[in-house]
């Protein structure tokens, strides 16, 4: 066939044959002789985004599964019922009709006591029966899963063994109870590591509970009761039959499939962060990418036009460098899958600590598959953007050297068309992974947003340089600044790529920062920085002496009476629930409210409406109560509104007669609803105090004498709330900055690329100007004042969009106080600036060895 | 066929014009340019710098439009024929030799000469390619790049593409421009003797007198008319 041969059909078609020709392949494969090192390398800066996008989608896909399969050992039972009240006995008798096994757990918080003094707040279970009947506990020694439960003993979070440097067969106090570790506890089923960290799990059997004496009235306990049935029951069907006697009685359920359900919601929102930070990798290396292409495209004009003049027709000439792009695609997107299937290994690693259980690792290739068409779409939308403006290369480029390739770029419609599918893309990539198309839209409009900004300012930056850079600057730095807007610059390139990387990591930093800050703030203001809770009434006064006699403060104390909600302005909280317009939240209907009462205002307290103390005069037989700003808002609750109390059995009626804001950040007793003294007095009730410990030896004396004296009490204090809180957000930062990796490595990979790409130029300007009498320094200099500018700038820029988002992360999503951090912002900058200019100096090194001659004969 | 006349013209010029706007107002750089050339004539374009010698040549190989008037060539209209119309035009009819030789640079000596062929589809590229080559003198650098070739070599592979498609005409832009007086001497025989062999018309621009004379025409432009056009032989 003739390949420019006359087509009659549509140009489509002919494009087509072009393109499928093999002179056009040939053609494209000699014409890249010179730069295909280059090329290849830049097909590199999309290998990271397709390698994160192909190991994330089997994870993805491994999770479900996984979630599919092991359902049942992850609630550990069919069904289970919880209470925060003790089962009477006529629910004991409802629990039995269901029939199957039972197993009852008793979940509370205590102190556990080590035998070097040491203690720590740890999440006590007291089991009864078999649970888990489906899954493991997992311990050391296997056996003591079983064994505990008749011989006695502990099972005790392996990581507080390690941290206390205790061993099986030590005795530990929990409370007032005395027993022995009879193994480690290394994995229950459903649970993740996080939340092992956040609350050490130590079980127990329910006899020992029954023996000491932990619980007392007004405790923190939960209640559970798990069933196994057997396969002729129908679990939902029987849920439906006992779920609204089980929701009269104010117990909440879990079945297997709601579990399911929760934890596949869960470990979507996993799935998505990784997948949408993967995407934000290979959107970057796209963008990498149409520079690559479009510096190659710039190269490669003349030999276009050149090829016009001897013939070739314009779908021809777009073909062999089409050709071209397609290739560099998929060796990027080949290249991305093999790293995406090594990196599938790690990942399960990577997420294990936030995963309730061990990820079984299976290449899912149909999820292989889509990532790599996503990432070569993506990779091909991007190269187009360069690749189009081929077809407009006239052939009199070959006769006249002044031949400008932006003529007319505004009409260009395919251009335009291109612009808007990868609009389309990146938005439709969102909403599926976001699944919420507000969510999916804002992420790509914020995704835009820091682009359009981070090369506006580019922009801005080359205009001003152009503009103001003033002549009496020494000559290597007008050279090296000059540079930044000189043809062929990489300015907006590498502020785009650099400032997207140095931005994420950045505000992640200080997201973290922020959180811990709050903390830490209120341990300088000498503030209260423990907490005593579990006061028995009758231990008040003497808690109240131990502390005296340990000179410690008591800062604040409170007493707490646990109650529910019956009614909120004359509508009963059951009919509130079922309603199905209704907009309260339920948790706020349901919960059970830990209240106090006292006739003033704290310090972490401030009036927003009404008094407290109360001054208005109420209806005989009802209480005035203060309610905090954030529930009374849930409830739709205004000064005068009533609202009935169940006071363990007791109706109490209230009216709001305050409303309040609190200060929540404070580790001080902080409550929802405050009543006035007098209307509790007759509830039980215990009480929780606040004091100040100068340091942890203090810390660690204090609860020791109160483990011994009121083996009850619990204590928290600020330092292990600053630990755990450092340890999960460890843990959760280590996922973040692995994903963020990928953002950067695709930065790096652009930038050495960038910069390689640019070394040809860059040796022909430092040959002429050493022709001309600049030494090797004065070269290296301009290098270094080029790249020192580019990489600071981009550092700031980044560091700007970083700040900026961490004041709205502060002010609008945790509602803290904005703090800037100067130090970790100077070191962005610091790192960014020295990773380029080192980078850039190393591809660039051996400029100055060509000789001259070299450049000045050979143009090639 | 679209733009076909009856014609013996291999290039046919007629009230040829090209201006350039440029915002302020506009720039005439050839007016009403007018002359035929017969298959296998030679004629060069001859003028100062500015003269509109490189403009002319590249309307009349269908490189630009003109502003009024037309060019056939090959007995067609160039301007009512589609971009993609003159391409082909130009592989079929046309060879072009460049002052700067043009050679694609990632592309061997023999895969320069080729491509005008290969283009075309048509078979044995290679053999015709290297019998060129071998014409011009170049048999042994077949598989030099540009690069590592001298001008009048780089020249010499330039005008063995230009004659690969059997054009029915050549266009020569300061084909010795760039090059020594023995080099060039040689690149200009060799075109007259490709040019007398395979019967092509010949078009030249060029600033040198000597090389100018041994065409059969001379076109003079001056401020973008025709000044003068001595016919050298009959």
């Amino acid at each position: 066939m003739n390949a420019n041969a006359p087509s009659s059909r549509s140009p489509v078609w002919a494009f087509l044959q072009h393109f499928f020709s093999a002179w056009t392949w040939r053609m494209a494969w000699r014409d890249s002789r010179s730069s295909r090192r280059h090329l290849l390398l830049f097909s590199t800066s999309i290998m990271l985004g397709i390698g994160a996008l192909v190991a994330v989608s089997s994870l993805g896909r491994n999770l479900q599964q996984h979630i599919d399969d092991q359902a049942r050992s992850l609630v550990g039972a069919d069904l289970v019922v919880n209470s925060r009240r003790p089962f009477t006995p006529e629910m004991n008798d409802f629990f039995k009709s269901f029939g199957g096994e039972q197993s009852f757990v008793v979940n509370f918080s205590s102190m556990l006591g080590f035998e070097n003094g040491q203690a720590r707040l740890v999440q006590v279970r007291a089991i009864e029966g078999g649970f888990p009947f489906y899954g493991q506990l997992e311990t050391e020694p296997a056996s003591a899963a079983q064994s505990f439960r008749t011989g006695g003993g502990a099972l005790v979070e392996d990581s507080l063994l390690a941290q206390y440097n205790v061993q099986v067969g030590d005795t530990v106090r929990i409370g007032g109870l005395t027993t022995r570790v009879a193994g480690r506890l290394l994995a229950v089923p459903g649970e993740t590591v996080a939340f092992a960290t956040f609350a050490p799990r130590v079980y127990i059997p329910l006899d020992d509970l029954r023996r000491s004496n932990l619980i007392q009235p007004g405790s923190l306990v939960r209640f559970r009761m798990y069933f196994r049935f057997g396969p002729e029951v129908n679990v939902k069907e029987l849920v439906e039959q006992v779920g609204p006697q089980l929701e009269a009685d104010r117990l909440s359920y879990d079945t297997v499939e709601e579990r399911q359900k929760d934890l596949g919601r869960a470990m979507s929102n996993l799935y998505q962060y990784l997948s949408l930070t993967g995407f934000v990798a290979l959107l970057l290396g796209g963008v990498g990418v149409a520079s690559a292409i479009n510096v190659h495209i710039r190269e490669k004009l003349n030999t276009v036009a050149v090829l016009r003049c001897l013939g070739c027709n314009v779908q021809q000439s777009f073909a062999i460098y089409l050709a071209q792009g397609l290739a560099l695609g998929a060796i990027g997107t080949v290249a991305g899958a093999l790293l995406g299937l090594g990196i599938q290994a790690v990942l399960p690693r990577v997420v294990a600590d936030f995963v309730p259980f061990e990820v079984q690792f299976a290449v899912s290739w149909p999820d292989v598959f889509k990532a790599m068409g996503i990432g070569f779409t993506i990779c091909l939308l991007f190269a187009l953007l360069p690749l189009l403006p081929v077809r407009r290369v006239s052939p009199l480029a070959a006769i006249r050297a002044s031949f400008d390739l932006a003529e007319a770029p505004r009409r260009d419609y395919a251009v335009w068309l291109v612009y808007v599918l990868l609009g389309a893309g990146i938005v439709a990539f969102s909403i599926s992974q976001a699944r919420r198309w507000e969510f999916g839209l804002s992420f790509a409009g914020a995704l835009a947003a820091v682009f359009a900004l981070l090369a506006l300012c580019a922009r801005v930056l080359m205009w001003l340089v152009r503009r103001y850079l003033p002549s009496t600057l020494p000559y290597v730095w007008r050279q090296g600044l000059s540079n930044l807007y000189r043809p062929n610059n990489r300015t907006v390139l590498m502020l785009v790529s650099l400032g997207l990387g140095t931005f994420l990591i950045l505000t992640l930093y200080l997201s973290q920062q922020l959180l811990l800050a709050q903390l830490v703030q209120s341990e300088k203001e000498n503030q209260a920085n423990a907490i005593l809770f579990d006061i028995q009434i009758d231990q008040k006064k003497p808690v109240v002496e131990l502390l005296d006699s340990l000179k410690l403060p008591v800062l604040r104390e409170a007493p707490v009476v646990s109650m529910r909600l019956a009614s909120v302005k004359g509508r009963s909280v059951e009919s509130i629930l079922n309603d199905e317009r209704r907009t309260m939240p339920g948790w706020v209907l349901r919960r059970e409210y830990r209240s106090t009462y006292r006739d003033h205002l704290s310090s972490t307290e401030e009036r927003i409406t009404g008094d407290w103390p109360p001054k208005a005069e109420t209806k005989k037989d009802v209480v005035p109560i203060s309610v905090e700003e954030g529930i009374a808002r849930d409830l739709g609750l205004r000064l005068g509104d009533e609202l009935v109390f169940d006071v363990q059995g007791v109706p109490m009626t209230a009216m709001v007669a305050s409303v309040r804001k609190v200060d929540w950040r404070r580790l001080e007793p902080n409550f929802f609803i405050v009543f006035p003294t007098k209307a509790l007095e007759g509830a039980p009730a215990f009480y929780i105090m606040s004091t100040r410990v100068a340091s942890s030896e203090e810390s660690a004396r204090m609860q020791r004498e109160l483990l011994r004296k009121f083996p009850n009490v619990s204590t928290v204090d600020l330092t292990l709330i600053l630990n755990t809180l450092n340890q999960i957000l460890d843990k959760a930062a280590f996922v973040i900055r692995f994903m963020a990796l990928f953002s950067v490595g695709t930065g790096l990979l652009v930038l050495i690329g960038t910069v390689l790409t640019s070394r040809f130029q860059r040796v022909r300007e430092s040959i002429l100007l050493r022709t001309l009498g600049a030494t090797e320094a004065q070269v290296q200099r301009i290098l270094f004042i080029e790249y020192l500018s580019l990489g600071v700038l981009a550092g700031l820029v980044g560091a700007l969009l970083a700040v900026l988002a961490n004041w709205g992360l502060a002010k609008f999503v945790f509602q803290v106080p904005y703090v800037l951090l100067g130090t970790p912002v100077l070191v962005a900058l610091g790192a960014v600036g020295a990773l380029t200019v080192v980078i850039g100096l190393m591809a660039n090194r051996g400029v100055c060895r060509h000789p001259p001659l070299e450049i000045l004969r050979a143009e090639v | 066929m679209k733009g076909a006349v009856e014609s013996t013209a291999i290039l046919e010029v007629q009230a040829l014009t090209k201006s350039y706007g440029n915002g302020v107002g506009s720039l005439t750089v050839l007016q009403d340019i007018n002359f035929s050339l017969a298959p296998g004539a030679t004629c060069a374009i001859v003028g100062p710098s500015g003269s509109g010698k490189t403009t002319l040549l590249g309307l009349c190989a269908g490189l630009d439009n003109p502003t009024s008037g037309y060019v056939r060539l090959g007995g067609r209209q160039l301007d009512r024929l589609s971009e993609d119309e003159r391409a082909r035009l130009r592989n079929e009819c046309v060879g072009f030799v460049f002052q700067n030789f043009q050679l694609i640079p990632t592309l061997t000596a023999v895969e320069n000469v080729m491509v005008p062929l290969e283009l075309r589809g048509g078979g044995h590229a290679r053999d015709y390619a290297v019998e060129l080559l071998a014409r011009v003198g170049l048999g042994d650098r077949l598989h030099h790049y540009p690069a590592q070739l001298s001008g009048g070599e780089q020249q010499r592979v330039a005008l063995a593409r230009a004659f690969i498609n059997r054009p029915k005409i050549l266009f020569a832009d300061e084909p010795n421009g760039n090059l020594d007086a023995h080099t060039s001497e040689k690149v200009i025989d060799i075109l007259f003797e490709l040019n007398a062999n395979s019967q092509t018309a010949l078009v030249l621009v060029t600033h040198d007198a000597q090389l100018a004379q041994r065409a059969q025409r001379i076109i003079q432009l001056r401020g973008g008319r025709m000044v003068n056009e001595v016919p050298m032989t009959a």
